[in-house]
């Protein structure tokens, strides 16, 4: 017997995943704006929550509130062990060593801040040098041209091709026994550029070089292994990962942590204080100053589970399949120029219409109900670098459909129907 | 009944398409910038005044539709005005995208087809851009403008 969810999921798709299936674990898809469904593909600026992640939240405020690393009392106790084997599925689900790996803060941007100020700060001098990426994030420029501006330190760019993709053979020459720091994205937010995050690595390494990666994009993409990478640092926020907001991580090797001192002082960081004097906790207690966002750890938690259910690598494959897709259908749309077609990149569709503001489309475009963003994705740089002021950016998840692009590209013929 | 074409009328799709006032203006005696730092639209409004009437106005830069027509709009509706009614226009135009107020039809004249954006936040700042450059230069001010 033939099951019409069958044939429409084999049709919607050659992998075996089912995205009707996955769609209702998204109770806002559901929703309609301006009296049309909604059709959400802005995944790259936060993506939606499954049942799962908004049920763990509201099992933990109705049956565990509570601080935790402080009661004796049942409560705290039962707070503590959920908000610590969180620690525990995040250290499985990036394969690190150490539960001690893992440090809990508000997001990617909080963890960078972290490393360059008590990692940079302490080890960087006049004359040294900083490498990051034309590709970044803001929150991967900023905090490293502040610790330019306090250690004297200087800040070099690999530049990128016309195609988005970093110039390697440039790294090469930023590269020296000067070299301290290399930060990079996984994953482009602007362009979706998927970088080889494995050959900076080694490349910094020979040089002494340390590295940090913002894998903020990736991990809702990718099967991210720290180990493999060999990178020292990885940050990465629990929102893109179908997590709440709030809520972030910092991971970064044993014997780097253990050597840096404290970002912040306050609660949960001290074993000791004295009016003189206080002694730190050991890690990754040093780094959680404060009561931490017990809620928001436990919501990410319970988003790692979801995703490890899925199976993200058979997840990926359909994106990549839908991003097909919608190159395929975008290509036909006159007037539509792509920004960004690196050869290995994650599911974006970042692109400019002749004669019509990225603002407008994006305002079009959710009086269809397609929700895109519109602008220089924090990414200033790859603007200038393409002579862009912004762009329209669909960026794709999972529950996302055929029939979705397909309201993206009839959306995006309505705005070319209004300018002309 | 939702219809983006309230938004997107044809008088900001034909302003936005040939922009009037679009261009330097020679020995303009003000010039001032405008930046939108969230949506990068950015302007340059340059005056020509005698101290009481705006003389001559013109601008030039880029943004999206809903910025170029309103400065398209304020440039035509601007030359000539005394500096008071220059101001007037102003509040007025800023009562327009801002409140529900009932507003000066006859005042506005074409600029009455951005009404359609106080429906839109997010949009408010781009069509008012070019409007709080223009108070700024006739305040005197030089710092360029930044809208939020």
């Amino acid at each position: 017997m033939n099951n019409p969810n069958t044939v429409k999921t084999i049709m919607s798709s050659a992998t075996a995943f089912n995205v009707d299936k996955v769609r209702q674990d998204f109770p806002i898809l559901n929703e309609q704006v301006h009296g049309k469904p909604l059709v959400y593909l802005d995944n790259a600026a936060t993506a939606q929550k499954p049942k799962q992640v908004i049920e763990a939240l509201n099992t933990y405020y109705r049956e565990s509130n509570s601080n935790i690393h402080r009661g004796v009392h049942t409560l705290s106790e039962k707070a503590t062990a959920i908000y610590e084997k969180a620690r525990d599925k995040v250290k499985t689900f990036i394969n690190a060593d150490s539960t001690k790996e893992i440090v809990f803060v508000r997001g990617a941007t909080e963890a960078i801040n972290l490393v360059a100020q008590s990692f940079g700060r302490n080890t960087l001098k006049a004359g040294d040098e900083i490498i990051i990426t034309e590709l970044e994030h803001h929150s991967n420029i900023v905090p490293w041209q502040i610790l330019s501006e306090q250690t004297g330190a200087k800040l070099n760019y690999i530049p990128i091709n016309d195609a988005g993709e970093l110039i390697l053979e440039e790294y090469e020459k930023l590269l020296s026994d000067k070299t301290r720091i290399v930060a990079v994205g996984h994953i482009s937010n602007a362009l979706g550029t998927i970088n080889p995050i494995k050959t900076i690595t080694d490349k910094a390494h020979a040089v002494g070089a340390k590295v940090l990666v913002d894998g903020a994009q990736a991990v809702p993409h990718t099967r991210v292994d720290v180990k493999e990478l060999n990178c020292d640092f990885y940050v990465f926020s629990g929102h893109k990962l179908f997590g709440p907001t709030g809520i972030g991580v910092l991971y970064g090797k044993e014997a780097l942590l253990e050597a840096m001192p404290p970002y912040q002082g306050g609660g949960d960081m001290i074993q000791m204080v004295t009016m003189e004097k206080s002694t730190y906790n050991a890690l990754p207690y040093k780094f959680e100053a404060g009561t931490p966002h017990i809620a928001g750890v436990i919501g990410l938690g319970a988003a790692v589970d979801y995703v490890n259910e899925l199976d993200l690598e058979t997840a990926a494959q359909y994106e990549i399949e839908l991003l097909d897709y919608a190159n395929e259908q975008a290509a036909q749309v006159a007037g539509l120029n792509f920004v960004g077609t690196a050869k290995n990149k994650t599911s974006i569709l970042s692109f400019t219409l002749d004669g019509i503001h990225p603002h407008d489309i994006g305002t079009i475009l959710d009086g269809e109900g397609v929700a895109i963003r519109a602008g220089h994705h924090c990414a200033m740089p790859v603007m200038e670098r393409f002579s862009i002021p912004a762009t329209a950016r669909a960026s794709f998840a999972f529950y996302n459909t055929r029939e979705e692009v397909d309201a993206l590209i009839k959306a995006i013929d309505k705005c070319q129907k209004v300018f002309n | 009944m939702f219809d983006i074409k309230d938004l997107y009328q044809e008088v900001i799709v034909d302003h936005n398409r040939s922009p009037r006032n679009f261009g330097k203006l020679d020995n303009a005696d003000t010039t001032l910038e405008g930046f939108n730092p969230l949506c990068g639209d950015k302007l340059t409004l340059y005056l020509k005044t005698d101290g009481n009437k705006i003389n001559d106005i013109a601008f030039d830069g880029s943004g999206c539709a809903i910025s170029v027509a309103s400065a398209s709009l304020m440039t035509d509706a601007m030359k000539g005005k005394s500096l008071g009614e220059a101001e007037t226009l102003f509040n007025e135009f800023h009562n327009l995208v801002t409140t529900d107020d009932d507003y000066n039809e006859e005042l506005l004249g074409k600029l009455a087809a951005l009404a359609g954006v106080k429906d839109y936040p997010a949009r408010v700042k781009c069509a008012s851009l070019c409007w709080h450059t223009l108070h700024s230069a006739l305040q005197g001010d030089s710092t360029p403008v930044k809208t939020e």
